[in-house]
C-alpha cells in the first residue's frame, strides 16, 4: 500500500537532492571540495548566511509575538465565533505569498497608501523610501508567515483544558498571575512549534527578500537561483544547498532536544507537560513567570475596576489588539481589489476612475490564459496524484500494525523539511537530464512530492476520527471488503477526501519555486508568470489577477469550510 | 447548626432566550452539605458557577459569610472548586498543585511545606508529591483535588460531579472519604451531582432542581417520603404513581378514589391537597406487599390486584412488574429483598398488592 509513496519519494526527493548534494563534492575530475572552499573563501556567502538568520529569527520573533493573541482569542471562542475570526487567518494562510508581497510593494511605494496618506495628512512633505529595505522586508515575512505560526499555535491552545484557568482563579490567582503562571507554561510546546514551523519556511525564503529588500537583504535562496539561471554553476548551487540544509536540520535537532518533535505530531503535547528541565532552570522559570504574573497583575490594579466583569477571553483589550492584528493581516491584498479597477496605470493611491481595463488584459493576453489553464490542469493533476498515492499510505500509517512506523512516517514528511529550494534545484537537474523540462506532466510530478505530505497528515487525522466498528458491522451484515469501502467508509470519509484533495490542489496552484525552474518557455504556471511579471515590471495588471486569485482563495476556503461542517453534521 | 455561610437571593441567569436560571431563594449553613441535585440542564452547574465566580448572573445577590460577593472575582471569594475532571494543572508535580493556592495567599515557604504534607496525607497520598498528574490513576487525581481544595481551608467548597469519571466501587469509596474529611473539617460543601444514589447517601440537605427552578428543598428523608411534585416521587428512587381524586381530608391524612374503583386512605403533606382536587397516589416498590392470589380485607391500607408481566433479580433485590386489570393504568413495580422464593412466582399469574396508608402518599398532580 506504501508502495507509491516510497518509489516517489525516492525518485523524485531522494535521488535529486542526492545528486545535487552529490555535485557539490563531485567534479570531472572526481572528488573536490573546491566549492566548498570557494563559500568560504570570501566573507560574502558567509554575510548572505548570517543576514538570512538575521532575517528569519527576527520574522520568527514577530510572527510568534503577533500571533500569540491571535490564537490565543481564536482557541477561547464559541465554535460559531471561532469560524469568523478563523476565516480571516486562513484566508491570508492561503493568500499566495506572492500576492500579499506584491501588496506590501504597492503599500510601500512612493506613490503607495502609505506615503499618500502621510502625505494628505500633511505628517512628512516628501515621500519616505519604506522600500527595499531591511523593515520592509522583516514587514513582508512576518505579514506572510504569522498566519502560519497561529495555526501551529492554534493546534496546541485549543488542546489546552480551559477550566484549568477557572480552576486557578478559584484557587486566588489573580488574572495576570493565572496567564503567567498557568496558560503560558501549557501554551509553550504551541509556541515552540509555531517558531520552528515559522523558522524553517523563513530561512527558505526568496519571494519577499527579491521583492521587498535591496541589494544587502540577499537571501541564502537567492544565491540558489543565481547560481542556478545565471551562473550554470551547479556544483556552487549544490555546495549553498548542503550548507542550508545543514541548518535546517540543525534547528530541527536543537528542537528535538529541547522540546521533543514528537509533539508537533500529536498534538496531546499539553497533556503530555514538558520536559523535565534542571532543578535551577525550573526554579527560574517559575521565579520569572511569577515576577510576571505580579507585575501584570499590578498593571491591571492601576484600570478602575467594572461592576461586571467580562467572561474569559472577552477582555476588550486583547479584542482590539487582535482585530487591529487581523487588518494588518487581511487588508493588504483587500486593497488590491480598488486598485485593480484603476484607470490610471502607476498603481498609486487614491485609484483615480473605473475602468476593467487590467482585467481585459488579462483575457486578451494568451500568456496569462495559458498560464491559468495550466495551473488548472497541473493542480488538478496533483490534486489527483497525491490522493492516489497520499491515502493508501495514510491508510497503512493509521490501521497497520507494522514496526517502523515512526520512520516512515518522518520519511513522508520530509518534503516539508527539506528546503523546498533545495527540492526544486534537484527536481531541475533530474528533468533536465530525463527531458521532463516545461511538460505538465513533470510539473505535476514535482509538486505531488511536496503536496503528498498534507494529504497524508490531513488523511490520518480523518481516519483516526473513523470508527472502524462500522466496518466491522458492515462485515457482519455480509459486505465484502470492496462493497464495505464503497459503501460505508469512502462516504463517510467523502468530505475528508475532498479536503485533501483541496489542500493538494492549493500546495500545487500556489507553488512557485519547482515551477520556477522546471516550467520553461512559453507553458508557464500562473505563479510562475506573476513572478516573471512582477520582477519585470510592477503593473496594475498584477493587481487585477492578485484579486482574482484572492476571490478564488476565499471561494476555496468557503467551499473547504461547507464541506467540513457537512461532515460534523453527518 | 450555627449562622448562614452560603446566602442565594433573587439569583437569576438568562443565555439569550434559554432561561439557565430562574431567580432562587437558597441559605446553606455553616459546615452542611448540601447537594444540587437535578438532570442535566435543570439549572445546578449554572448555580455552582455564579457561586464561585466563574459565570455573572443577570439578576440578584449571592453573599458569602454575609459579605456581597456577587460580582467579585472568584479570587476574592473565599472558596475552593473541585473540578469535574479535576483540573489538575499538568505542568506542575502534585505538591506545585496543592502549595499553589498557598503561594497565591503569600504563605510562607516552611508553611506552605508542612500544609501541603498535612494535606497529602489527609488523603493518604504523601508519597506521590513529586509525581506529575498524568503519571496519577483516577482515583489518585481525585485525592489530589481534594488536597489542592483543602489545604487553604476556603470557608465554602464547592464540588462539580466530582465522581462522574470514576467506576462504581471506586465512586463509593471516595463517598466516604469526602464525608469523613468533611466531618473532620466542618467546611460547608456545595456538591453537584445528577445521581440520585450519591445524593441520598451524602447530604444533610438536598436541593432537588429542575428546568432552571428548585423542585424541592430538604433532608434526603424529606425528599424521599414526603415528594412535593411527580417529578420529585420520580426522580429520588422508583416509585408507582396512580391516577386518584381526593374525597376527603382529616389532618395529614386524605381519603382518595383511585382511578378504577378502590377507595382508600393515604397521607398528604402538602396542603393544596383537599376535596376534589385530582393527585397521584404514590407507592414505593418496597413497601408494597405481595400475596399469592387476592388479598384479605383486614389490612390497615389498600388492596390491588395485577397480572405479574416479568421478574427481574437485579442483586440484591428482586422486582416484579405487574399490569393491573384497570385499563391505561401504568405498569407497576414491586421489590423485596431477593430470596429462593422469587423463583415461585409465574408469569402471568395473578397477584394481590397491598400497602400501609403510612406508606401511601398522595402528591398533587
Amino acid at each position: 500500500m506504501s508502495a507509491p509513496i516510497i518509489v516517489l519519494l525516492l525518485v523524485m526527493l531522494v535521488y535529486p537532492v542526492g545528486q545535487l548534494l552529490l555535485l557539490s563534492v563531485h567534479n570531472n575530475s572526481g572528488f573536490t571540495l573546491v566549492e566548498y572552499k570557494r563559500l568560504f573563501a570570501s566573507s560574502v556567502y558567509v554575510d548572505v548566511l548570517l543576514i538570512t538568520l538575521k532575517v528569519s529569527l527576527w520574522t520568527t520573533f514577530f510572527s510568534v509575538l503577533t500571533g500569540y493573541p491571535i490564537a490565543y482569542l481564536i482557541s477561547s471562542l464559541t465554535r460559531e465565533r471561532k469560524n469568523r475570526l478563523l476565516f480571516w487567518v486562513l484566508l491570508s494562510f492561503w493568500t499566495s505569498f506572492l500576492v500579499r508581497t506584491f501588496a506590501w510593494v504597492v503599500l510601500l511605494g512612493r506613490n503607495g497608501v502609505i506615503n499618500q496618506v502621510l502625505l494628505g495628512l500633511g505628517i512628512i512633505d516628501r515621500p519616505l523610501s519604506l522600500l527595499y529595505n531591511f523593515s520592509a522586508v522583516i514587514v513582508g515575512m512576518v505579514h506572510a508567515l504569522m498566519p502560519l505560526a497561529v495555526l501551529t499555535m492554534l493546534s496546541v491552545m485549543e488542546n489546552i483544558d480551559r477550566r484549568l484557568p477557572s480552576a486557578a482563579a478559584t484557587l486566588g490567582a489573580r488574572p495576570g498571575t493565572v496567564f503567567w503562571k498557568v496558560y503560558f507554561p501549557l501554551s509553550l510546546p504551541g509556541v515552540a512549534a509555531g517558531a520552528l514551523m515559522v523558522f524553517v519556511t523563513a530561512i527558505g525564503f526568496f519571494i519577499t527578500p527579491t521583492l521587498l529588500g535591496g541589494r544587502h537583504q540577499t537571501m541564502i535562496t537567492q544565491l540558489i537561483i543565481d547560481q542556478v539561471m545565471q551562473a550554470l554553476n551547479w556544483g556552487f548551487a549544490g555546495a549553498i544547498s548542503v550548507l542550508l540544509l545543514a541548518v535546517v536540520l540543525l534547528v530541527f535537532l536543537i528542537y528535538d532536544r529541547m522540546v521533543g518533535l514528537s509533539t508537533m505530531a500529536g498534538g496531546s503535547s499539553a497533556a503530555r507537560g514538558p520536559k523535565q528541565g534542571g532543578r535551577w532552570s525550573r526554579k527560574l522559570g517559575d521565579v520569572i513567570l511569577t515576577t510576571l504574573g505580579n507585575a501584570t497583575d499590578a498593571v491591571i490594579g492601576l484600570f478602575p475596576k467594572r461592576r461586571k466583569r467580562a467572561a474569559n477571553g472577552e477582555s476588550l483589550t486583547l479584542r482590539v489588539v487582535v482585530i487591529l492584528l487581523l487588518v494588518f493581516l487581511s487588508a493588504p491584498a483587500f486593497l488590491m481589489i480598488p486598485l485593480s479597477f484603476d484607470s490610471a496605470s502607476g498603481l498609486a493611491w487614491p485609484p483615480r476612475g473605473f475602468s476593467l481595463q487590467w482585467y481585459r488584459q488579462i483575457a486578451d493576453s494568451p500568456l496569462w490564459m495559458q498560464a491559468i489553464t495550466r495551473s488548472m490542469l497541473v493542480g488538478i493533476g496533483t490534486g489527483f496524484l497525491s490522493m492516489l498515492i497520499g491515502t493508501p499510505a495514510a491508510f497503512l500509517l493509521v490501521r497497520g500494525g507494522m514496526k517502523g512506523k515512526a520512520a516512515m512516517l518522518a520519511f513522508i514528511l520530509a518534503p516539508i523539511v527539506v528546503p523546498r529550494m533545495i527540492i526544486a534545484v534537484g527536481v531541475f537537474y533530474f528533468f533536465a537530464k530525463i527531458g521532463l523540462i516545461g511538460s505538465s506532466f513533470g510539473l505535476v510530478l514535482g509538486h505531488t512530492v511536496v503536496a503528498v505530505p498534507y494529504v497524508v497528515i490531513t488523511m490520518m487525522a480523518v481516519l483516526r476520527n473513523y470508527d472502524t466498528r462500522l466496518d466491522l458491522a458492515a462485515h457482519s451484515m455480509g459486505a465484502r471488503p470492496w462493497a464495505t469501502l464503497r459503501r460505508v467508509t469512502f462516504p463517510i470519509l467523502s468530505a475528508g477526501l475532498m479536503s485533501s484533495f483541496l489542500f493538494a490542489f492549493a500546495t500545487s496552484f500556489d507553488e512557485l519555486t519547482i515551477a520556477l525552474f522546471s516550467s520553461g518557455g512559453l507553458s508557464t504556471t500562473l505563479p510562475k508568470q506573476f513572478w516573471d511579471e512582477i520582477t519585470m515590471q510592477i503593473s496594475p495588471v498584477i493587481a487585477a489577477v492578485s484579486t482574482c486569485l484572492f476571490a478564488f482563495i476565499a471561494v476555496l476556503i468557503g467551499v473547504a469550510d461547507r464541506l467540513r461542517r457537512r461532515s460534523l453534521a453527518s | 447548626m450555627s449562622a448562614s455561610n452560603l446566602q442565594i437571593t433573587g439569583l437569576c441567569k438568562r443565555y439569550g432566550d434559554f432561561i439557565a436560571l430562574a431567580p432562587i431563594e437558597l441559605d446553606v449553613a455553616q459546615g452542611e452539605f448540601l447537594t444540587l441535585l437535578g438532570p442535566s440542564g435543570s439549572g445546578k452547574t449554572t448555580l455552582l458557577s455564579l457561586i464561585a465566580g466563574l459565570a455573572q448572573p443577570d439578576d440578584g445577590q449571592v453573599r458569602i459569610n454575609g459579605v456581597d460577593v456577587t460580582y467579585g472575582a472568584p479570587y476574592e471569594r473565599d472558596i475552593g472548586m473541585v473540578f469535574q475532571n479535576y483540573a489538575l494543572f499538568p505542568h506542575m508535580t502534585v505538591a506545585e498543585n496543592v502549595s499553589f493556592p498557598l503561594q497565591m495567599r503569600k504563605t510562607d515557604a516552611k508553611a506552605t511545606r508542612d500544609k501541603v504534607m498535612q494535606a497529602l496525607e489527609m488523603v493518604h497520598l504523601p508519597h506521590l508529591a513529586g509525581r506529575y498528574p498524568r503519571e496519577l490513576s483516577g482515583g489518585q487525581q481525585q485525592r489530589i483535588a481534594l488536597a489542592r481544595c483543602m489545604v487553604y481551608r476556603p470557608s465554602i467548597i464547592l464540588m462539580d460531579e466530582p465522581l462522574g469519571a470514576l467506576d462504581k466501587k471506586l465512586r463509593d469509596q471516595m463517598q466516604l472519604e469526602i464525608k469523613r474529611i468533611h466531618r473532620d473539617l466542618g467546611t460547608t460543601i456545595v456538591y453537584v451531582t445528577h445521581d440520585q444514589e450519591e445524593a441520598m447517601t451524602m447530604s444533610d440537605r438536598i436541593c432537588l432542581m429542575n428546568a432552571g427552578s428548585i423542585a424541592q428543598l430538604g433532608t434526603p428523608a424529606d425528599l424521599y417520603f414526603r415528594p412535593k411534585s411527580v417529578f420529585v416521587a420520580d426522580f429520588l428512587g422508583e416509585s408507582n404513581l396512580l391516577d386518584a381524586v381526593v374525597t376527603g381530608r382529616t389532618g395529614d391524612q386524605v381519603q382518595i378514589s383511585v382511578q378504577g374503583g378502590a377507595n382508600v386512605h393515604a397521607m398528604a403533606y402538602d396542603s393544596v391537597i383537599r376535596d376534589g382536587k385530582p393527585v397521584k397516589l404514590m407507592l414505593r416498590p418496597q413497601n408494597l406487599q405481595i400475596h399469592d392470589g387476592p388479598p384479605d380485607g383486614s389490612i390497615n391500607g389498600g388492596t390491588l390486584s395485577a397480572k405479574l408481566t416479568d421478574i427481574m433479580v437485579t442483586g440484591s433485590m428482586t422486582k416484579l412488574y405487574l399490569q393491573s386489570h384497570i385499563s391505561n393504568a401504568p405498569p407497576l413495580v414491586a421489590a423485596f429483598p431477593t430470596n429462593r422464593l422469587g423463583r415461585q412466582y409465574e408469569i402471568g399469574q395473578t397477584l394481590g398488592l397491598s400497602w400501609l396508608t403510612a406508606d401511601a402518599v398522595a402528591i398533587a398532580g
